[in-house]
């Protein structure tokens, strides 16, 4: 459904986006993660085809971006809600998006239905005559997500749909995303909120001007953790980490870094499936008593700090 | 083309209009003050000659192609820069309009409603001016064929270059202040040629002067509708804005 190749977008001397490759099956939901300045918005912007491509290829349902008439009908198949949300404050809600599904000819009859719809589904249609600038930050949100849905589109690009949001809207948001996904709509999501990403995404891109990795986020995990370096053991005791323990710990061969807390400690460790019962000897030997003793893999959070930094670097 | 995606942005932008009352207050009440006053102050406190009248009458209704020029600024700077600035432009832009749409669809929004003042506010200050000056003239002056030139001609070709004027600077800066600032510029050759016909180098109360500036201003609006096009440029709008 989405396909780029090379895509690149230059400001000048600055690059902004580095010949990001990437494909998009029709009914999947991608997430892009990436700091900030990583080129998220810029590369959804030219998918959109709101700026032009510097060079490289993209294509959203067969049509060419950056080909001026195929532009339009890019734009006729997506639907966009942008970071900042850009509703007519003095207009209704209902007017919002009337006057949208107006510029994607929908019919009055498609309008009527889609508007009553998405607003009962998002929760807005008692507020339905109510001007959007008197909304809730989130109750904007859920508008601007109604909004890019007015035409039905097959193709959703968002872009960090629930920063700034409470816990409650954000969960609003994140369901619903959910239950765009059963209806099988392709859904490139910008976020920089893991947990979200983990949750909503079927794949993940990681971002950082370049593309610098692509996967599942078991995937993405499981190739960190075999990467080395960062599985770890976590080992409550009854008491509280000692010195002793620690020492005790850390001139285990084959051990990374170790950190401790209260009763917890954390041991990063090459192979922990054959290490585990060293260091539990060692504990025991330095005094410690162990409540339980777990392996741990790589989070999708210690994926993405490690990528970026690499990336960065 | 599509002239209903540019007529749909325009009703859009005259609903939000309507919930503007300062701009609309300005827009109204300016032009429809002027048609009291002047008539007023003409009638009963200036005591004019009749041959002054004659001189003063065509002057005074030129004077609306300025308010023409004038009263557009307040809609047509807002126009793109406004949408920006409310940050509702991205999600415009990402319809399946063109820029040809679009500013057309601003065009005419930022056109009929100061049309509309200003074209009642003449034909009210037209009436006014009649009722008091029939008893010095002995005859109604207005209508004639140089108030249908200046009614009918320049004034909406006045207005059509300020308005133009007004979305090419709105879409070039990136705040409505220095747009509104930088768009009232365009009242300043109507202002020059107002104050030429009052110092006596052009006549206003002759038609084919009339004339002549009407049709150069065609020229400069069909000129601006390219400019504005060429200078409507989405990406610049979107990446380089603050």
């Amino acid at each position: 459904m989405i396909e780029t190749v090379n895509l690149t977008k230059k400001f000048g001397d600055l690059t902004a986006v580095d010949g990001v490759t990437l494909r998009i099956e029709e009914g999947e939901v991608f997430g892009f993660l990436g700091p900030n300045g990583a080129g998220k918005t810029t590369t959804v912007r030219m998918l959109c085809c709101l700026i032009s491509k510097t060079s490289g290829t993209a294509s959203i349902g067969g049509y060419e971006v950056g080909n001026g008439p195929d532009s339009l009908r890019i734009r006729k198949l997506i639907g966009f809600v942008p970071d900042s949300v850009g509703l007519y404050d003095d207009l209704s809600a209902y007017d919002n998006l009337d006057f949208y599904g107006k510029l994607y000819d929908c019919t009055e009859a498609q309008r009527k239905e889609n508007i009553e719809r998405f607003l009962k589904l998002l929760g807005l249609w008692e507020k339905k005559d109510v001007a959007a600038g008197t909304f809730s930050k989130g109750m904007k949100q859920k508008l601007a997500v109604a909004r890019s849905l007015i035409h039905d589109p097959k193709v959703l690009f968002m872009d960090e749909p629930t920063a700034n949001l409470d816990p409650e809207s954000a969960k609003t948001v994140r369901d619903f995303i959910l239950e765009l996904k059963k209806e099988k709509k392709t859904i490139f999501l910008n976020t920089h909120n893991l947990d979200e990403a983990q949750r909503v995404c079927d794949r993940i891109g990681i971002l950082s001007t370049k593309l610098i990795a692509t996967g599942t986020p078991q995937e993405l995990e499981r190739a960190l953790s075999s990467g080395g370096g960062t599985r770890k053991t976590v080992v409550l005791l009854q008491e509280q980490a000692t010195d002793a323990i620690l020492a005790e710990v850390r001139k285990l061969p084959g051990v990374g870094n170790v950190t401790a807390e209260g009763n917890k400690l954390e041991v990063a460790l090459s192979d922990p499936e054959k290490q585990n019962a060293v260091l539990i000897e060692a504990i025991i030997k330095a005094g410690g008593h162990i409540q339980s003793a777990t392996i741990v893999g790589a989070s999708l959070e210690d994926v993405y700090l490690k990528l970026v930094r690499e990336g960065g670097s | 083309m599509r002239l209903s995606k540019s007529w749909i942005i325009a009703a859009k932008d005259f609903k939000t209009l309507r919930k503007k009352k300062n701009i609309l207050y300005t827009l109204f009440v300016i032009p429809f003050l002027i048609a009291v006053l002047i008539p007023a102050v003409i009638g009963y406190v200036a005591h004019k000659s009749p041959a002054e009248l004659v001189v003063f009458l065509p002057a005074f209704l030129f004077f609306y192609v300025i308010l023409a020029a004038y009263l557009a600024t307040p809609i047509a700077s807002y126009t793109i820069v406004g949408e920006k600035v409310e940050k509702s432009l991205e999600p415009l832009l990402a319809t399946p309009t063109t820029d040809s749409e679009i500013l057309l669809g601003k065009g005419i929004s930022a056109f009929l409603p100061p049309l509309a003042a200003v074209l009642g506010g003449s034909a009210l200050f037209m009436l006014l001016m009649d009722l008091t000056t029939k008893d010095k003239l002995g005859y109604y002056y207005f209508p004639d064929w140089n108030s249908a030139i200046v009614i009918l001609l320049l004034l909406p070709l006045a207005l059509l270059m300020s308005v133009q004027v007004n979305v090419i600077v709105s879409s070039r800066v990136a705040d409505v202040r220095t747009g509104q600032q930088l768009g009232a510029l365009a009242v300043i050759p109507f202002m020059g040629v107002y104050l030429a016909g009052e110092l006596n180098l052009i006549n206003l109360g002759e038609a084919s002067n009339l004339l002549i500036i009407a049709a150069a201003l065609l020229v400069v609006d069909v000129l601006l509708f390219f400019v504005s096009r060429a200078t409507f440029r989405r990406e610049e709008i979107l990446t380089r804005w603050k």
